[in-house]
């Protein structure tokens, strides 16, 4: 074996990915439910990245093995994602500071 | 020669080098994606309505252009082809070669039928002459999905050859060849999740 496990173990993570799957399922069901409350652009920016944020989350736990992954890994994600926030949030800070549309100077 | 930490884990790093390996790879990619969905937000912030005004046309919402059941199924067929990937991994790990091929070959054809549902997308909005250089909605939403259909083409290629003449060290070095998997499908549930985002931003909101 690669990485030490036994047959039971495979087994048991082989029960997890199927719960994980149906939890993957009704969670794009709710995805698509929620865009039809038609809610303002903020809103439903936050809530769609939420739900998103939820898959992802099991995808990555569960299918990529996260959760019983080494200390390396999980920090260097932690800061990859730091960044990416940043990213996004410079924009709309920004924005917010210049008080007007992005693109008229 | 042996190439060192193949299996054997790196005393400092705690696990194998390809594994290190492809998670450095996926941050990069993380910012890749990253720079264009902060483009998309840029883009989107700057106006008062979105996706706009294409071909003397004032569109309101996304789901008038874009397809939200066609893209529903894909989203399903890209979280079914994370499972059947992993299964792949499971099955190796179970020692059953037989199986880890039917799921091997699962994922590849999944991974297939997103590109079939891609094309049926991409050739309704060209045959309405809505071209990326149309407008700002059109541009982002061709470049990001264009980018992760890529992505998902390379997939299929590595997935391909791990089906096909890669599987030959399954027999030569089997410990080194499920590690190949696993680093392989660590690339393929990182394009599912690329998906999971896109999707809501781009055709819900």
């Amino acid at each position: 074996m690669a990485e030490g496990h036994s047959i039971e173990d495979i087994r048991k993570h082989v029960r997890v990915y199927m719960m994980v799957f149906g939890a993957l399922a009704v969670l794009t069901v709710v995805t698509v439910g929620v865009s039809y409350l038609d809610l303002p652009f903020a809103p439903a920016l936050t809530l769609a990245l939420v739900i998103a944020s939820v898959k992802a989350g099991l995808v990555a736990l569960y299918f990529m093995h996260l959760v019983s992954e080494k200390k390396v890994i999980f920090w260097m994600l932690a800061l990859t994602f730091a960044f990416f926030l940043a990213l996004i949030l410079l924009f709309i800070a920004a924005k917010n500071g210049h008080g007007g549309s992005v693109l008229v100077p | 020669m042996q190439i060192p930490y193949t299996t054997t884990i790196r005393p400092d790093t705690g696990v194998y080098n390809a594994k290190l390996g492809v998670w450095l790879f996926l941050a990069s990619e993380i910012m890749l994606f990253g720079g264009l969905f902060s483009a998309y937000v840029f883009l989107r912030m700057g106006v008062p309505v979105w996706p706009g005004e294409i071909n003397g046309h004032l569109y309101t919402s996304a789901a008038e252009i874009v397809s939200i059941p066609l893209a529903t199924l894909n989203t399903m067929i890209l979280i079914a082809s994370s499972v059947t990937m992993v299964m792949s991994w499971a099955s190796l790990m179970m020692d059953n070669f037989a199986r880890y091929r039917l799921y091997m070959g699962a994922t590849i054809l999944l991974a297939f039928g997103f590109l079939v549902v891609k094309a049926f997308e991409y050739g309704s909005k060209f045959d309405h002459g809505y071209f990326p250089a149309e407008s700002n909605f059109l541009g982002i939403y061709f470049t990001l999905t264009g980018l992760h259909a890529l992505h998902v083409v390379g997939g299929i290629i590595v997935n391909g050859y791990f089906f096909g003449p890669g599987a030959k060290m399954w027999k030569t070095d089997r410990a080194r060849f499920i590690n190949r998997i696993e680093i392989a499908g660590l690339y393929w549930h990182f394009v599912d999740l690329v998906w999971i985002f896109l999707f809501p931003t781009i055709y819900l909101i």
